[in-house]
Formats: C-alpha cells, structure tokens, sequence
C-alpha cells in the first residue's frame, strides 16, 4: 500500500467524528459527479461512484427544520438540559448543497414560532466533558 | 423505476384480532400476543384449526431493549402451540407490523405457502420514559442524528417546523388531529386511551378538586391544549396530545391463498397492493415536508392494486404524531401538499367524513406498540370493511381501505390496498 492511501482516512463515522474532535467539519466529495456529502458516504449515491475524497466542507449553511426539545436523551440531560433550559436540535443545509443533522446554538429559544426556517448559520463545536471523557458535538450557530 | 406487477396468486385476510392496547406491568409481549392470537382466532367465521397454519411472520421492532428478550418469533409461535412451523420476526422499526404484512403476503404470492400468521407485537411500558427515548433512538440513523440531540418528537417536530413555513399552518391545526383520533379512539374498546379529549380534560380537572388542589380553569378543551400544565410542550411546536403514548399490545391477522379463503369465511379480505420503500436519513432528503419513502410505497401499492387515492375509502395511516397523519395525508394522494390540515380542520377525515382516516383512533389514542402497530392498522380494516367495527363504524359501502405504516421518520414504509368484493 503506498504511503498516500495510508494517510487516507476511512469514509467512515468513526473517522467522520475524529475531525470534528479537531473542530472540522468535513465531507466526501464525488471525484467523478463532483458532488459533495456530509456526513460522509464511501460511494456516491448520485453515481455510484466509489472514487471519494475528504474534503473540509465551508461550514455555512442555513436552518432548513428546528425543534426545542423540552424532554431529551439521557446524554443530553447529563449535559445539563431540561424542561426548564431546552436546547435547539436541527437540520442545516450546507453551502455545499449536502444537509446535515446537528445542535443549533444563538437562538431564542423562549420566542420558537420567531425563528425562521432560512437563518443563516455558521458551524460550531460543543464540547463536553474533561480529559479522556471529552466529546465534541457538531453544532451550528445563528449569525447575529 | 420499474412498475409493480399485480400478485401472482391471490390472498385473502380471513380473520383479524388484537390484544387490549394499554400499560399492563404484568404482561409481556408473548402473553399479549396470544389474547390477539385468540381475538384473531374468534373472528374466522368457519372456525380455525390452527394445525392449519405453515409459517408466522412477527413484527416486533426491539423486544431486546424493551423486555431484554430477542429471539422473539419462536417464542411467540411456541406460546401458541405453532411450533415447529417456521417463525420469522420482521424489523422495520415502527413499521415492523407492516413489513411482516408484506412477507406474509409473499410468502403466499410465491406458492410457497396457503396459510400463514401474521402477528406484531411489543412491551414497551417495562422501561421508563428516558428508557424508551433511548431505545427508540435507536431506529434513527444513531451515530449521525442521534448527537445533535434529536428525539422522535423531536424529528417530526422539525419537519412541522418546515410544513408550518411552507404553507402556513400554525401548531394549533395539529390539534384537531388529536381531537378526531381520541374521538374515534372512545369508541373502540381495544383502545389504550379511549376516551375524548373533553372527558380526559374533565377528568383532569376532578382529580385535582379530589385531592383538595385548585381546580384548573379550563373551559373548553382549546384551553385546555394551549395549556402547559395540561399539554406541556415535548419539542416545540409538537406538545403531549401531538404525540402517541408509549403502549403494550400485540395484533395478529390470518392470510389464506384465495383458492383457499372459504374454508375459512365467506367474508374475506383480498389484500390487492402491497408496496415498501426505503429513505436515508431525514437531513438527506430533498424536502422536510413530505416522506419520499411513503410516496414511492403508495404509489407501488396503488400500481399493483389498479386503483387511485381518490378511490380509496378509509385508510389507517401512521400517526405517531399529528403532523405525520397530515404528511401522510398528501404524501398518500388524498390532498395536495399543504392542503393536509385544512382537511383535518374541516373534518373531511372525521369519521363521517369523506376520507375517514384513523377510526380505530390512530396510533394517537388507540395506542402505538411500535412492532404491532403495522398489523393493528390491518385489523381495523379489516372489522370496518366487514361492518364489524360497532359504535365507530364508518356509513356506507367501505369496499376498499389502506394501511400506511412508517419506520422512524420514513426510512421505511409499507403502504397495502385492501377490497371486499362481496
């Protein structure tokens, strides 16, 4: 194997979650139909091409569905969030024109029926945790 | 995408029946499977010798995490005296049931068999709320949706947020889903919550005069749903009466091959449609408004049928929340999309509507365990087209119905067309 392809990591969630351990968000780009995705896929769904590359994806993107959860996850009550202190949970469309999951923070969540479907937002990363318990979460901000 | 084929042989459901929906602590999914083996069992008008049956399909999503039990098919045929038929369990997360429909109906298509059990079932209340969040977390896609702390309310909540945007509806509109489906669902004694949501309100309200609190002031059952205290918001704009409770119920139908029907009844119900689809995750889809699986199921299914929305009579449609029975609503062809919950709001999807939808009371208010769910909807159908569905029965010829069963937020669906030819 050469030394490039060892560099090379894995199209996969593991490998997917260590960049944003390193505050990247990152995709997969089709090297034959161009098209990028994030999360990660190993062959293109457009094409079904298996020829993909990591690539840093521009981290702007905009709110395409929104919730404030009130009753969440184990995880996320362990993080501090309850009835009385709900958190954002949303889908953003890149710039890139892939779509993806992640926690929105810099809205108001008192006032839900005044955000807008289309606020622009840049990505962000939520760490929680110390030491080898540590995890980084993908998250969004609203541009203010 | 190539066209579906009309069945190769015919099949026939000859006989439909479902435990009680509810909480039991004392019983687990077999126990409630076999009172649905026996309601089924009871219905087969000329009576059912079960040494008859060659093969069970069970849709149960997760008896692993809810009753720390796998390896549920067996158990089940053997709680019913079937083994050693084969005994398969279907998992399509909450749309189990309908998958198992759909393997029963080609086990028999195929000639392989003539008769077979079709089961669902599930034990859910064993587990606490925070406990149930997290196992049906699991039937997301876990390691990319699950972080951004998304919850199943949570999920649909987000694609209501989008359908509110595009067409204007407010979270008040949801409500009258909630309204019609605890309306159906008092007439329905299987129901896990058969009661109106008048009568849940005013029971509220003599609870807390009973135990010396100030009464609530609710007047009317508006008040009622806008408050938090009564109807506390889950994940914004989806409240408690947006989502269906957590249940333990099991549902179980016979499927004959159709040169066999009538040594079972001469009331069957022909099974004309069966389509399924997959989806990937709901941030990769091309709209938040509507299930691109759901679509390609029905379409499938209304293909191998021959027939249209329009002529479809009822239908049982996977209302795991209110926004989900209005996306299914145009997602099936019924309305135009943004058109579902004005339908809801002008009662056209009442029972005494022109498109009833969720007499049984939906998985809303008869309950939703999540593996029997799918085979709990064929039941309905099943009683309404037959006349059989008592107080709730809907008027008139109910000559063909539609089950529309959803796993997680559309990454599976499985849509059938029933006929009743006589």
């Amino acid at each position: 194997m050469s030394e490039e392809t060892t560099t090379i990591r894995p199209f996969s969630a593991a490998a997917f979650n260590q960049y944003i351990a390193e505050h990247k968000l990152m995709g997969t780009r089709c090297t034959k139909c161009s098209k990028t995705y994030a999360p990660p896929r190993a062959i293109c769904p457009n094409c079904h091409s298996e020829e993909m590359e990591w690539v840093e994806t521009s981290g702007k993107g905009k709110l395409a569905g929104f919730t404030v959860i009130y009753t969440g996850p184990t995880f996320m009550s362990e993080q501090g969030f309850d009835r009385k202190n709900p958190y954002v949970s949303g889908i953003v469309e890149l710039e890139e024109g892939t779509s993806i999951s992640a926690r929105i923070t810099g809205l108001d969540v008192s006032k839900p029926a005044q955000i807008k479907i289309g606020t622009p937002l840049n990505v962000d990363f939520v760490e929680f945790g110390e030491g080898e318990t540590k995890k980084t979460y993908l998250a969004f901000k609203a541009q203010s | 995408m190539p066209t579906s084929k009309p069945l190769s042989r015919g099949v026939a459901i000859v006989g439909a029946g479902m435990s009680r929906f509810g909480a039991f602590a004392e019983k687990n999914s077999r126990d409630l499977f076999v009172e649905a083996f026996k309601e089924m069992t009871k219905s087969i008008d000329k009576g059912l010798d079960p040494s008859v049956i060659e093969s069970l399909y069970v849709g149960n999503f997760s008896s692993d995490q809810f009753e720390h039990q796998a390896h549920t098919a067996p158990l089940l045929a053997d709680a019913v005296g079937l083994t050693p038929i084969p005994a398969t369990r279907v998992e399509g997360a909450c749309a189990s049931g309908g998958l198992a429909i759909r393997q029963g109906v080609m086990a028999i298509a195929s000639g392989m068999y003539d008769v077979v059990l079709v089961g669902g079932a599930e034990r859910m209340t064993g587990l606490n709320t925070a406990g149930v969040t997290d196992a049906l977390a699991t039937a997301a896609d876990v390691p990319f949706e699950i972080p951004a702390g998304f919850t199943f309310p949570g999920f649909y909540a987000a694609m209501a947020s989008a359908y509110m945007q595009r067409y204007g509806m407010k979270p008040e509109h949801l409500m009258n889903v909630a309204i019609k489906n605890h309306d159906n669902a008092s007439l329905n004694p299987y129901a896990q919550f058969g009661v109106t949501i008048q009568k849940w309100m005013e029971g509220r309200v003599a609870a807390a005069i009973k135990k010396g609190k100030p009464a609530p002031t609710w007047s009317t059952i508006w008040d009622f749903l806008h408050d938090e205290s009564g109807n506390p918001t889950v994940a914004w704009p989806l409240r408690l009466f947006d989502c269906s409770p957590v249940t333990d119920g099991a549902a179980a139908i016979l499927l004959v091959a159709e040169e066999r029907m009538h040594e079972f009844t001469d009331r069957p119900i022909h099974i004309i449609g069966s389509g399924q689809a997959s989806g990937s995750a709901l941030h990769d889809r091309p709209e938040l408004t509507a299930i691109p699986a759901a679509k390609i199921a029905a379409t499938k299914a209304y293909e191998m049928a021959g027939v249209t929305a329009k002529d479809i009579r009822i239908a049982e449609v996977h209302d795991c929340f209110t926004i989900a029975e209005v996306i299914a609503s145009e997602d099936l062809g019924f309305f135009a999309p943004g058109e579902g919950f004005k339908a809801a709001e002008d009662g056209v999807t009442a029972r005494n509507g022109a498109k009833p939808i969720n007499t049984s009371g939906g998985l809303k208010a008869k309950g939703h365990p999540v593996g029997a769910s799918g085979v709990a909807q064929a039941v309905e159908v099943f009683k309404q087209m037959r006349g059989q569905a008592g107080e709730r029965q809907v008027a008139g010829d109910v000559n063909l119905a539609l089950t529309h069963n959803v796993g997680a937020t559309g990454s599976t669906c499985a849509v059938h067309v029933y006929e009743r030819r006589n």
